[in-house]
């Protein structure tokens, strides 16, 4: 591998990693706000006891995220710094916004996880969550702007192969800034719930402690509900994405389809296998016109094909595998969710609320969800290659020509398996032998002596 | 130009502040370990870790601030300080995500670990002797150029008396202001043997550091003589308050006195010298590539992030007070009657 590959690699492998707590992140602040909100009106300890729990864990992979945030925060000056060169000169607004809004939350977050017993009212711990709600979107949106930057570059004017007349505004409001930013705050909502019901569910599967079923019961109920909700909103700001591709970024929705020949009534493709030099895709399962109509609501759109683009722009081909995956994994999470909110509703199917098989399947709609964000995160992210900055800075004239770069991306593939191993050991310890129903009763004499 | 003046005192506070607290918590980790290896964690450990819980990550961010800033105002200097810093912030973030995780697996855990206690407490000496090296670099001399492409020195800085300095002078420093910090705590807390073992630490610290910072100045002639002169003829009245704060500090915690103020004038000692050292640097950020002035950011950029900084600011103020309110003024709180979770 020459240095470009090695950086890209290493860029890839922190991001990857830091995606996963990252997104806990953006979600979990909203997940025990909402279970403590329910424990105050509900005048129910289980759910008090629910956001004390999710939040004690919380600490755990907060810290992690924190670290692999300020790794790839600097890594992007060492491994790409033509980029930042460039960037900064540009899109340093969302960069340094982002800061503020991890600061602001970063503090309430602390106030917010040692003040359990320090105020009178019952509702001001609770308002202290919304500070850390906000600060953990806003630093989503920001980051994410810098992002759509990368692929819709805007606010600048090129002279002399420099950038001049910087409009930062208009950098930071980007033409993809608002779609990407709706997709990435939706699927991390819903990837929270469907991890928080796959814990519950695991619970149930294993029954080791039976007093514990009515809490995780509730446990259940509650991000099932959430999860519905935010797998309907994520699947909308796919659709938004979609268009928006056809419309900005049509090569990168085109590798995705394997669709070559510009036409109307494009195929949407599923899975196959593809031969590069005759361009014919076998085994695959087609839906004509689908794509088409994803694209433009109307199976007549013309849907430019890869081939009327210089060759030489073309991102990779396997992006076609991560989009297929993202998509079913995504409707894997809604039938599933879909089918126990049904229990809720019907009568006649409340039998199979707590069945077997509903459980097995919400125990596996969490890490379905998980890796359909890395999946999607691996496909926008090849989708914009050769590009750093799409049509203006390639990859290749970014990276870094520093020495000692093999040894660094050893240094941290080491980091990470450490970071993983051990914080996914001490999360199982921290609740392998503590039954919900003792914090219960915890929680309720703590209101007792109120 | 303007611009450029507010961005680098923007960073440099930023910075200030990073050193302050980062060294509180570098220390208290170094100080933890000690104490558990010595049998004397009963007297500390929880001390400790009631002032960090709460701030350890507030801490983190001062420092992302830092150089996020840094590129959004110079990202002429993202160029040069990405390219040769590699291998040594590499290291440097090795460390400290180290330090991060394994203090949080350690104190929010099911149960603490001495191999943990170790890695975290190790590293926060380590920290601060590789981030140095971004300071000692920026000195010059220790870059070197082949055609277009630029890359470290590695065996000019290894065998340099002066990058030596600055890495004994960093570790030093992060125990001084740690103990200083913490035997206030202590005090505060009523907590008589934490007390006791933090302020023999502080008075054991203080007259090391001293001595070292003189031999880093002697050894700065060397590396770059216009930044000594510099620093010794237009300054040196930084630099002699900056003493005079020290000595202040050193004869109050002698006498067991008012240690608020001991360290309020720790924070003023490091206060002059650090501005002092960075106001002889200039107009140079990394000597002699990058010139401040030259390589600052466009002004409709300057602009927006002076606003958002002026904005941010505003937020930030009030909510960072709250959290000093509820975890380092609160005399109950600090005293160990209020509980945690």
């Amino acid at each position: 591998m020459d240095s470009v590959e090695i950086a890209r690699f290493l860029t890839g492998m922190t991001l990857a990693v830091h995606i996963i707590f990252a997104t806990i992140g953006v979600g979990m602040p909203l997940m025990f706000a909402i279970a403590e909100f329910l424990g105050i009106k509900k005048n129910d300890p289980s759910y008090t006891a629910l956001a004390k729990r999710w939040s004690k864990g919380y600490t755990i992979t907060v810290a992690v995220g924190v670290v692999t945030g300020t790794i790839i925060g600097l890594q992007l000056s060492l491994l790409w710094p033509t980029f930042m060169q460039m960037g900064g000169h540009v899109i340093a607004l969302p960069l340094f916004m982002e800061t503020f809004a991890f600061f602001f939350e970063a503090i309430f977050l602390s106030i917010y996880l040692y003040t359990w017993n320090r105020f009178k009212g019952k509702w001001t711990h609770v308002i202290l969550s919304i500070p850390v709600i906000i600060g953990g979107s806003f630093s989503a949106l920001f980051i994410t702007s810098v992002n759509s930057f990368m692929n819709t570059p805007a606010g600048f004017q090129v002279k002399d192969g420099r950038m001049v007349n910087v409009e930062p505004w208009a950098a930071m409001f980007n033409a993809s800034f608002l779609v990407r930013s709706f997709h990435v705050v939706a699927t991390a909502l819903m990837t929270m719930a469907f991890i928080l019901a796959a814990v519950a569910a695991f619970k149930l599967l294993k029954n080791k402690v039976s007093k514990d079923a009515e809490y995780h019961k509730k446990a259940l109920k509650v991000t099932m509900i959430l999860g519905l909700v935010f797998t309907l909103g994520s699947m909308l700001a796919g659709d938004l994405s979609a268009k928006f591709l056809h419309k900005v970024q049509p090569e990168k929705l085109a590798a995705y389809e394997w669709h070559f020949d510009t036409g109307s009534k494009a195929d949407l493709v599923f899975f196959g296998t593809l031969n590069e030099h005759t361009q014919q895709v076998t085994g695959a399962i087609k839906i004509p016109g689908l794509l088409s109509f994803l694209a433009d609501d109307n199976i007549n759109t013309k849907v430019k094909g890869l081939n009327d683009f210089p060759k030489a722009d073309l991102p990779p081909l396997i992006v076609h595998y991560f989009f297929d995956l993202m998509v079913s994994l995504g409707v894997f999470c809604f039938i599933i969710s879909a089918a126990y909110v049904a229990t809720l509703i019907f009568k006649k199917l409340r039998r199979f609320m707590h069945a077997k098989p509903m459980l097995y399947g919400i125990l596996l709609t969490g890490p379905a969800a998980m890796l359909a964000i890395e999946f999607g995160w691996f496909l926008t992210e090849m989708g914009r290659q050769p590009w750093i900055v799409r049509g203006y800075l390639k990859v290749k004239e970014a990276a870094t020509q520093a020495g000692g770069l093999t040894f660094v991306t050893i240094l941290f593939a080491l980091l990470y398996i450490v970071l993983i191993v051990t914080s996914a050991y001490v999360l199982i310890r921290m609740f392998k032998n503590k039954p919900a129903y003792k914090d219960v009763a915890a929680v309720s004499k703590e209101r007792g002596e109120q | 130009m303007i611009f450029s003046y507010i961005g680098i005192i923007v960073l440099w506070l930023f910075l200030f502040c990073y050193i302050i607290i980062a060294s509180i918590d570098f220390g208290a980790g170094f100080f933890a370990l000690h104490a558990k290896i010595t049998n004397q964690d009963k007297k500390l450990n929880h001390l400790i870790s009631r002032y960090l819980n709460p701030v350890w990550e507030v801490t983190n961010v001062f420092f992302v601030f830092f150089f996020v800033g840094m590129v959004g105002f110079f990202p002429e200097s993202a160029l040069y300080f990405g390219t040769v810093l590699l291998v040594p912030a590499s290291i440097a973030l090795v460390l400290l995500s180290i330090r991060g995780a394994f203090y949080a697996f350690e104190n929010y855990g099911q149960d603490s670990k001495l191999p943990w206690l170790v890695l975290y407490g190790l590293t926060g000496l380590f920290i601060p002797a590789s981030l140095a090296t971004a300071m000692t670099i920026s000195e010059g001399g220790y870059i070197t150029k082949h055609g277009s492409s630029f890359d470290l020195n590695w065996t000019e800085l290894l065998l340099s008396p002066f990058s030596w300095s600055v890495v004994f002078l960093a570790i030093i420093t992060v125990l001084y202001i740690s103990s200083g910090f913490l035997t206030f705590y202590a005090d505060r807390a009523k907590d008589t043997r934490a007390y006791k073992l933090l302020r023999y630490w502080f008075l054991f610290w203080g007259p090391p550091m001293i001595a070292i910072s003189l031999f880093v100045f002697l050894s700065l002639r060397v590396q770059n003589e216009t930044h000594f002169l510099s620093a010794v003829l237009n300054y040196w009245w930084l630099f002699l308050l900056s003493l005079i704060c020290f000595i202040v500090a050193m004869l109050l915690t002698l006498l067991k006195k008012a240690h608020g103020w001991a360290f309020i004038m720790v924070i003023f000692q490091m206060g002059f010298a650090f501005f002092g050292y960075g106001a002889s640097k200039l107009p140079y950020i990394l000597y002699p590539q990058v010139q401040f002035e030259h390589a600052v950011v466009n002004d409709s950029m300057a602009m927006a992030l002076t606003i958002a900084f002026i904005c941010g600011l505003l937020l930030l103020i009030p909510s960072l007070i709250l959290l000093l309110k509820l975890f380092v003024f609160d005399k109950e709180y600090v005293e160990g009657k209020k509980s945690q979770y």
